[in-house]
């Protein structure tokens, strides 16, 4: 079941993306951010909070003045062990002030060589977490795509655990425990488990370790590997990165553009910050999820089907440069056609056929209907086993299972389990059916492949002109306007100065080279 | 004069509902009588489980059919609909000219920790929602979209600096009350600083009714569908009635 398109049109899709990220890659190699820098210290072992619920990663590169910032916080902290001659963890619980100011006079070489332990200590963590993972996918294999993901957001991680439980057992290969709602604008990561939050509960590194427990638990008792899912996105984007690859999730939501567009943080920081993060999944070897469903749920599905797909070109390419191979980019989209629309069913094959052609390595995710879902659970559900069947036709790699109470509740667990047996019966059902037809030449889905892939390449070519930050600032993305100096953790982004260090950054780029 | 109505399946009066629930049990045939007999518990008589079964360990899914004995009185609900006329955008346009004589300003903002704009942006942006243009796309508006997680207190201060003439508050998440909260800090917060009585406040989000909103102290509670125009139109008679007073 191929679409005849234009592959001359993706290749040259695909230089613009180049052309576009290109001039964000040389400012991004140029600037650093506040939580760059923390998720460094973090790897380093300054994890954990004082007294007063500070983390010692906050409190440290609060510490640091802007000249001693701008060489990175390991180039400070390596001093600091030189120094004082003690680890990093005594000096993030230190109580007395820090000694910068011996620790400036410290050689840049004795501060490196008296980190170089404490480095390779936090890349050993994060290569253990990924062999874990590789034992055990190789123990207790996957169930064939496309992998059934569901939502836990019950606002309590001991209920989201008990939630994520059931789902597994019901049939759930991917468990996402959704946030807070405010969790993205936070500037610090919470510390220790949690059960409060709005429409989700808080991304911490004890709620991390919970929940993996579980699954594993849940996964030796299957014979089947069950996914841990979390966002990398909003102001602690790398941080949540390092808690990631450290408690073994094995996907992160993370996008190149989405906290931009619809957080309202600062354009620059969510660059850098994106950066990093993808480093740190490349190397963990965590699935990246990008986020352009958000573009149909604000805006008409059919008018902005050229925006998702610009978008994943620009997602594939920030990913690429960060290390990402395809088989960890997991690009976005999202069934939100008005079922009112005559044949919308075909504009969403269409679309989700395009993608599997252009990315065929790429473990695309698949996000269910959530706009048009009214109260009427009893339609939604019919809407959902579409878009189970589009799904499962189009070869998509993670399914997002559509709820029938979408926009009533937060799942209940009855819900979730109506869901999985919805997409297990329908997928079963029509298993092969994709290998089975082909697509008429010159019918309503070519003809619609091929519009959106022009109008992406027009977009691109626009952006690529003007500049992707210029292009933000003008609109072009889901009609949201966005100043390179404004938004929120716009204060948090500083310039390196040619003594900066970030050894993490030198080790992955190493490797990178290295491979090749 | 009353009118009592019960729920219809296929005959007047039989009082027929569908029910599902999930019972935190395993399932069995004994789980089934649980399940009929929680539902006799509720009130209602003629139980059948239609469907049992397990869906995880510890974990039972029911469906039921049932009668209910209740009936409701439907002649004492109280109306819930806004009086407003259905009017098109020029028309609008054209009354807040004559009866307002100023341009109207309006302001929209997701409170609280709520990251979901898709309601507040179909009201407000010009692009609209099902072919019906936004309140930027009005001549005699002027609007001020917030976005979202926007705080009360930064609201109320936006509201007082910049004169607003009308607020549309959305929120979206319903989680353990936290929408009825602070659509509530927020009425008091403008009560204290003295500009709710100049204000039209307008509640929003996927769960609002009208009768919700006014309950909350509101003018004015928009749901699921609501379409641009009707937003305007309400504003723009609310406005002339208070012109014209």
């Amino acid at each position: 079941m191929n679409l005849r398109i234009d592959s001359g049109l993706v290749d040259d899709a695909r230089r613009l993306a180049v052309a576009t990220v290109d001039p964000v890659s040389a400012f991004i190699e140029r600037h650093s951010t506040v939580s760059v820098e923390r998720a460094v210290l973090r790897l380093l072992g300054l994890g954990g909070a004082g007294a007063d619920g500070v983390p010692y990663a906050n409190r440290f590169v609060e510490a640091l003045p802007p000249s001693l910032r701008a060489r990175g916080a390991a180039s400070a902290l390596g001093a600091l062990v030189a120094e004082l001659g003690v680890g990093p963890v005594e000096i993030a619980a230190r109580e007395a002030p820090l000694p910068l100011e011996a620790a400036s006079r410290v050689s840049d070489a004795a501060a490196r060589g008296a980190l170089a332990p404490h480095v390779e200590e936090g890349l050993r963590r994060i290569d253990a977490s990924r062999t874990e993972r590789e034992r055990l996918m190789m123990r207790f294999p996957q169930q064939p795509a496309p992998l059934l993901y569901v939502i836990v957001a019950s606002g309590n991680i001991f209920e989201d655990r008990s939630a994520a439980i059931a789902a597994a057992e019901a049939g759930a290969q991917i468990v996402a425990v959704i946030r807070s709602t405010g969790q993205s604008l936070l500037d610090f990561v919470p510390e220790g488990t949690t059960t409060e939050g709005f429409g989700g509960t808080y991304a911490t590194q004890a709620n991390f370790a919970l929940m993996r427990e579980a699954l594993d638990r849940v996964s030796e008792r299957l014979g089947r590997y069950v996914m841990l899912t979390n966002y990398a996105s909003g102001l602690c984007m790398p941080e949540i990165a390092v808690l990631a690859a450290l408690e073994r999730l094995d996907m992160l939501l993370n996008d190149s553009m989405y906290g931009i567009l619809f957080r309202d943080i600062n354009m620059q920081r969510t660059f850098v910050d994106q950066h990093f993060s993808r480093m740190l999944n490349a190397r963990a070897g965590i699935v990246i999820n990008t986020g352009e469903d958000n573009y149909l749920t604000t805006a008409d599905a059919v008018e902005q089907a050229p925006a998702v797909l610009a978008s994943q070109f620009i997602n594939e390419e920030f990913a690429r440069r960060a290390g990402l191979p395809d088989a960890q980019i997991g690009l976005g989209d999202a069934y939100e056609i008005d079922p009112n629309l005559e044949d919308g069913m075909l504009f969403a094959i269409a679309q989700a056929q395009l993608a599997r052609q252009i990315f065929p390595n790429a473990p695309l995710k698949y996000m269910p209907p959530t706009k048009h879902m009214s109260g009427d659970i009893f339609k939604g559900h019919v809407i959902d086993a579409l878009f189970n069947l589009t799904s499962v036709m189009t070869r998509q790699t993670i399914h997002l299972c559509g709820i029938l109470t979408e926009g009533v509740h937060t799942p209940f667990l009855g819900d979730r389990a109506l869901a999985l047996e919805n997409a297990r019966y329908v997928m079963g059902t029509a298993r092969h059916l994709g290998d089975e037809i082909e697509f008429k030449r010159g019918g309503i889905v070519e003809r619609r492949a091929n519009d959106v892939l022009r109008g992406a390449h027009a977009l691109l070519e626009e952006v690529a002109e003007r500049g992707l930050m210029a292009s933000i600032e003008a609109g072009r993305f889901a009609d949201v306007k966005r100043a390179p100096d404004g938004g929120r953790g716009f204060d948090g982004v500083f310039e390196r100065d040619e003594r900066y260090w970030n050894p993490f950054e030198e080790a992955l780029y190493a490797s990178l080279r290295a491979a090749s | 004069m009353s009118r009592y109505v019960k729920p219809y399946g296929d005959t007047l009066d039989d009082g027929k509902v569908q029910l599902s629930f999930t019972l935190p049990i395993e399932w069995s045939e004994a789980a089934d009588e649980a399940a009929r007999r929680l539902v006799v518990a509720m009130g209602f008589g003629d139980v059948a489980i239609a469907e049992g079964r397990p869906i995880s360990s510890g974990f039972s899914f029911f469906v039921a059919y049932a009668s209910t004995p209740a009936a409701i009185d439907v002649a004492a609900i109280p109306s819930t609909a806004r009086a407003t006329n259905v009017l098109s955008m020029e028309d609008i346009d054209a009354r807040i000219r004559e009866r307002v004589g100023r341009k109207v300003r309006v302001a929209g903002a997701c409170i609280g920790s709520d990251a979901h704009t898709v309601g507040i942006d179909a009201i407000l942006n010009m692009k609209g929602y099902r072919g019906d243009y936004g309140l930027e796309r009005y001549k005699e508006f002027e609007v001020f979209n917030l976005g979202s997680q926007v705080s009360i207190g930064r609201l109320a201060r936006f509201v007082g600096d910049e004169a607003i003439d009308a607020v549309l508050v959305s929120q979206v998440v319903t989680q353990k009350g936290s929408d009825v909260r602070n659509f509530t800090a927020l009425i008091e917060l403008l009560e204290a600083e003295g500009i709710r009585d100049r204000l039209l406040l307008i509640a929003g989000g996927p769960r609002m009714t009208n009768l919700l909103a006014n309950e909350l102290g509101y003018d004015a509670g928009f749901g699921r569908g609501t379409l641009p125009s009707q937003v305007a139109a309400f504003i723009a008679e609310r406005l002339s009635e208070r012109a014209s007073v």
